[in-house]
């Protein structure tokens, strides 16, 4: 039995410009990277299946590098890594949905993705005409004295994701929370199968409509890097000028939406102004406010001129002048602060023990970016800092937010001053072998992970993509308890997670 | 935090003016408009879109296109709902909960699909998970193109059934 840590060790250059490798375990191995994984001294960087085997990508804590194992699962079981790897439970039950296979092991058997309403059974394995029981769901339970259950959604009051919460409350309390998703569940993973890389480019920037860029960049990279495409320079730093957009955007628009959710209006009404400025330059420059479509596998579809990164450049001095006053103002309004500061606290324990990636992870201690700790091309050649805090709360998610709002701005600046010359994309090979390949991106929610196999005709075997929400969720049921139920909203949008994006 | 409003009385309003309606919108034949006035509450369900959808209509919120200048507003209950937009390609999982949503809403209803997915799933079409475009659920009175729509082109899309709210044709 090999050292399961030789096993993980690619460093972030390799499998950026390469297949990716994967190591098949016994149940043995399998076991040991659990055991490994409970310990802390590798993270979970995503978990899902294929025909017949289940595959883990992995993280080494200590050196950063990474690795993907498979288990075989013919027999369809598998042992469970959730039982001893909590954040690795629902992937695990959307896993066994999908592919009809039995986590061994584990301790939450209920469906996840599968609401009972698809007129058949596990969609990518052995397909079974029978759909389950559209059954009552039986959420987790709650004891004690003068319990009290809401239902919300999947319907719900503002213009938000499908997604239902069932709150246990003793008084104002929130003694649990837990979250029922699946509700946006499109069947992306099985659209995705046998179809050709350039149709699964239009998919990949559908997944989740805030995450346009960064999925669709991550999609490219997996493919690049499966095909052994060489992107030309300027794609890449054209990529990273768009993922940074993309990032100024949502995060203009969040920091506005918490302090909505605080009853603080004014400062939605402002940084919403912000980010409509960005979204028609990015319209302007790139044709689609979300840049939707703009990446494809091996480069980019659209050139900037010279009239174009000279408004980019007008659009970062605005932004940074009209947004200065703005933090001054978050960092002045006592009754604002009296909301955020120590509401929904995420302990820095649970968010490394998660891997939780953007805001969330840093905002407790996290000291984790994809840009900076798996380095991908333009970003190792530019200058930025990663801000991390320890205090974890509403306030801290919305500092984070604040200072990567400037990193953004910086970083812009830096790509349109270091902008090279040259090609915009490059040819795909039109078949080849049988390969595989990963991307991971660092979106404005945290690291974005796709795997994609090909299977030897040029087209996708099997293609899976992670949102960064998969270990935030749970997260945010943890955080939410002892707060009283009328802070849900604000601490819910201070971690805005994906619904779409987990959903799939 | 004075400032703020000070600038903001002495400067002009951000807001800019609508969109000029399409013909296309105004051809919808709808009766009982007349007894909404110039007013639509209106009620969002997402059935399962990529949230694209959502962010341009909360765009629709933002002082430039400032939606409620319009006598357009989104409303938290079904019950005080005048339109239900649809957004996503209805889902297999989201079809019983806007079933549900729009049989909450009082007479006299309107629907409108919002954007490429809600008129006929997209490029999700097809999926064991998902029902299809909207009018696979519910009858649909207005269409509004785009992945995503813009929000001038939600605008036009809204404004166009309030024209036609408010004459009764």
């Amino acid at each position: 039995m090999s050292d399961i840590f030789d096993l993980i060790s690619v460093p972030a250059p390799e499998f950026r410009t390469g297949p990716m490798a994967r190591h098949k375990v016994s149940r043995a191995e399998w076991q040991l990277a659990i055991d490994e994984l409970a310990r802390g001294g590798l993270s979970l960087l995503s978990l899902w299946a294929s025909r017949g085997a289940v595959h883990m990508a992995l993280r080494r804590g200590e050196t950063g590098e990474i690795g993907v194992i498979s288990v075989d699962s013919r027999r369809k079981t598998f042992p469970s890594v959730g039982v001893q790897h909590p954040a690795a439970q629902r992937l695990e039950r959307a896993m066994v949905d999908l592919f009809g296979l039995s986590a061994s092991g584990a301790i939450d058997a209920r469906p996840w993705l599968d609401h009972g309403v698809w007129g058949l059974r596990h969609p990518m394995g052995k397909t079974s005409e029978q759909a389950i029981e559209a059954m009552d769901y039986q959420f987790l339970p709650s004891e004690g004295e003068s319990l009290h259950q809401a239902a919300v959604g999947p319907v719900h009051a503002g213009i938000i994701e499908p997604g239902h919460f069932r709150f246990t409350t003793q008084g104002e309390i929130v003694v649990r929370l837990e979250a029922r998703l699946g509700y946006a569940h499109k069947g992306v993973d099985a659209l995705m199968s046998g179809v050709d890389a350039r149709a699964s480019a239009h998919l990949a920037a559908r997944v989740c409509g805030d995450s346009s860029v960064a999925y669709g960049w991550a999609y490219a990279q997996a493919v690049e890097a499966a095909l052994g495409v060489e992107v030309p320079a300027r794609a890449i730093w054209l990529r990273a000028l768009m993922a940074e957009l993309e990032r100024l955007a949502n995060h203009l628009g969040d920091i506005g939406a918490i302090c909505n959710d605080a009853a603080f209006g004014m400062m939605l009404a402002r940084t919403s102004l912000l980010r409509e400025r960005v979204l028609r330059e990015c319209d302007t420059c790139f044709g689609h406010r979300f840049m939707k479509d703009v990446i494809v596998p091996g480069g980019i579809t659209r050139d900037l001129d010279g009239e174009a990164l000279r408004r980019l450049r007008v659009l970062t001095g605005e932004i940074g002048e009209a947004f200065a006053p703005l933090v001054a103002l978050y960092d002045a309004t006592a009754s604002l602060l009296d909301r955020t500061v120590g509401a929904g606290v995420l302990s820095p324990e649970l968010a490394q023990n998660f891997a939780a990636g953007g805001f969330v992870g840093r905002a407790s201690g996290r000291d984790f970016d994809a840009r900076r700790d798996l380095a991908y091309a333009p970003y190792d050649q530019l200058e930025f800092s990663v801000p991390t805090r320890r205090d974890g709360d509403v306030n801290a998610r919305i500092w984070i937010r604040i200072d990567e709002v400037a990193q953004s701005l910086s970083l812009i600046g830096q790509i349109l001053d270091g902008l090279p010359q040259g090609a915009i994309a490059a040819e795909l090979p039109s078949r080849g072998a049988a390969r595989e390949g990963l991307g991971l991106i660092e979106g404005f929610r945290g690291d974005i992970l796709v795997w994609v196999k090909f299977d030897g005709r040029g087209r996708i075997a099997r293609c899976h993509l992670r949102d960064p929400s998969w270990f935030q969720w749970p997260l945010l049921e943890a955080v939410i308890k002892d707060n009283i139920l009328a802070d849900f909203p604000l601490c819910n949008k201070s971690f805005n997670c994906a619904y779409s994006g987990v959903d799939l | 935090m004075r400032k703020f409003p000070l600038k903001g009385l002495l400067s002009r309003p951000l807001s800019e003016a609508a969109p000029e309606v399409l013909g296309e919108v105004e051809e919808l034949g709808i009766a009982l408009r007349q007894k909404l006035g110039r007013s639509l509450a209106i009620r969002l369900v997402d059935a399962g879109s990529c949230n694209g959808c959502e962010l341009e209509l909360q765009a629709l919120g933002n002082p430039i296109y400032d939606l409620e200048q319009f006598g357009l507003k989104f409303v938290a209950s079904p019950r005080h709902a005048d339109v239900l937009l649809v957004t996503g390609p209805v889902t297999r999982n989201m079809e019983v909960a806007l079933r549900r949503t729009y049989d909450a809403m009082p007479a006299p209803k309107w629907v409108a699909a919002v954007g490429d997915c809600a008129r006929d799933g997209g490029c999700f079409a097809g999926s064991y998970a998902v029902v299809g475009g909207a009018a696979k659920v519910l009858a649909v009175d207005l269409y509004i193109a785009g992945c995503p729509p813009d929000p001038r082109a939600l605008l036009q899309g809204l404004l166009g059934l309030l024209e036609r709210a408010s004459t009764g044709t």
